[in-house]
């Protein structure tokens, strides 16, 4: 039996900030060599084992990994609830960025078609550890705050007009 | 203005004019602003208006962004089996490159 190396446990680290008004940035450190994450990030069959975020089941995780390339990751919720995003790859560095645009399907289109996000993922390895970032920048905040709502039910709204509104009047 | 009012509970507008280094109409203009949207709370002692904070309308938002990381959390978890797998699958392969 190959005993596998197994350093201190990162389970239940990812830090979520919100930078701006048009950012979430994502952070979290793993016990890996960054070229199996990147892999995991790339791989159609990879991404199908742990984007479900133990939610539900993926259904498509389309990856055409080229400049110019379009990728496209569904997944349905235990519920029966789907959730789609798609998007193009912008700029690829095998195992130690990727930076692609993302459409959450479930927003409604936006007029000049630019909805998109636009995500950058940096992987930074140290001593077999690698820490990875996910900047996503949107170009308004009503997308930013859509893609927050993506995965959940968005019952918060009123106390975010609620703060937006208390911003506006002490400006 | 929050920072100052939580941490010190009650307090009457003099004090937090001292404390904010703001004239009075403007901390008072504030505090209008804050009790309509009902962040604030007010209680009069004797001839003293106390305000105080009432954080319970923020909770939601810190909730939401909350909920969204508990997402990632899951995800990255789920990756992190993935990748004790693969670690183990390149070390069983003794592949070297």
């Amino acid at each position: 039996m190959v005993k596998t190396t197994k350093g201190t446990s990162t389970g239940g680290s990812a830090v979520v900030t919100l930078p701006s008004d048009t950012e979430i940035l994502i952070r979290r450190e793993f016990d890996a060599p960054r070229q199996l994450i990147f892999k995991a990030w790339t791989t159609p069959e990879l991404v199908r084992r742990w984007w479900h975020a133990n939610r539900g089941t993926c259904t498509t995780t389309d990856i055409d990994l080229r400049v110019g390339g379009k990728w496209r990751w569904v997944m349905v919720t235990d519920d029966g609830f789907e959730v789609a995003f798609h998007g193009a790859y912008r700029e690829i560095v095998p195992d130690e960025r990727l930076v692609y645009t993302e459409v959450y399907e479930g927003a409604p289109p936006a007029e000049d078609g630019e909805e998109a996000a636009l995500n950058t993922v940096t992987l930074t390895e140290r001593d077999g550890r690698t820490t990875v970032t996910t900047l996503v920048q949107t170009r308004t905040k009503a997308v930013r705050d859509m893609i927050i709502n993506s995965g959940m039910e968005a019952g918060m709204q009123d106390a975010y007009d609620l703060m937006e509104q208390v911003a506006i009047s002490l400006a | 203005m929050f920072d100052s009012m939580l941490a010190r509970g009650e307090k009457p507008v003099n004090d937090l004019v001292g404390l904010l280094g703001m004239a009075q109409p403007q901390v008072s203009k504030h505090l209008r602003v804050l009790r309509e949207v009902g962040l604030v709370e007010v209680r009069d002692q004797g001839r003293q208006r106390l305000y105080r904070l009432n954080g319970e309308p923020l909770k939601p938002i810190h909730d939401w962004v909350k909920s969204y990381e508990r997402t990632w959390n899951d995800r990255f978890d789920a990756l992190d089996e993935l990748l004790d797998e693969l670690k183990g699958e390149e070390e069983g392969h003794g592949e070297d490159d």
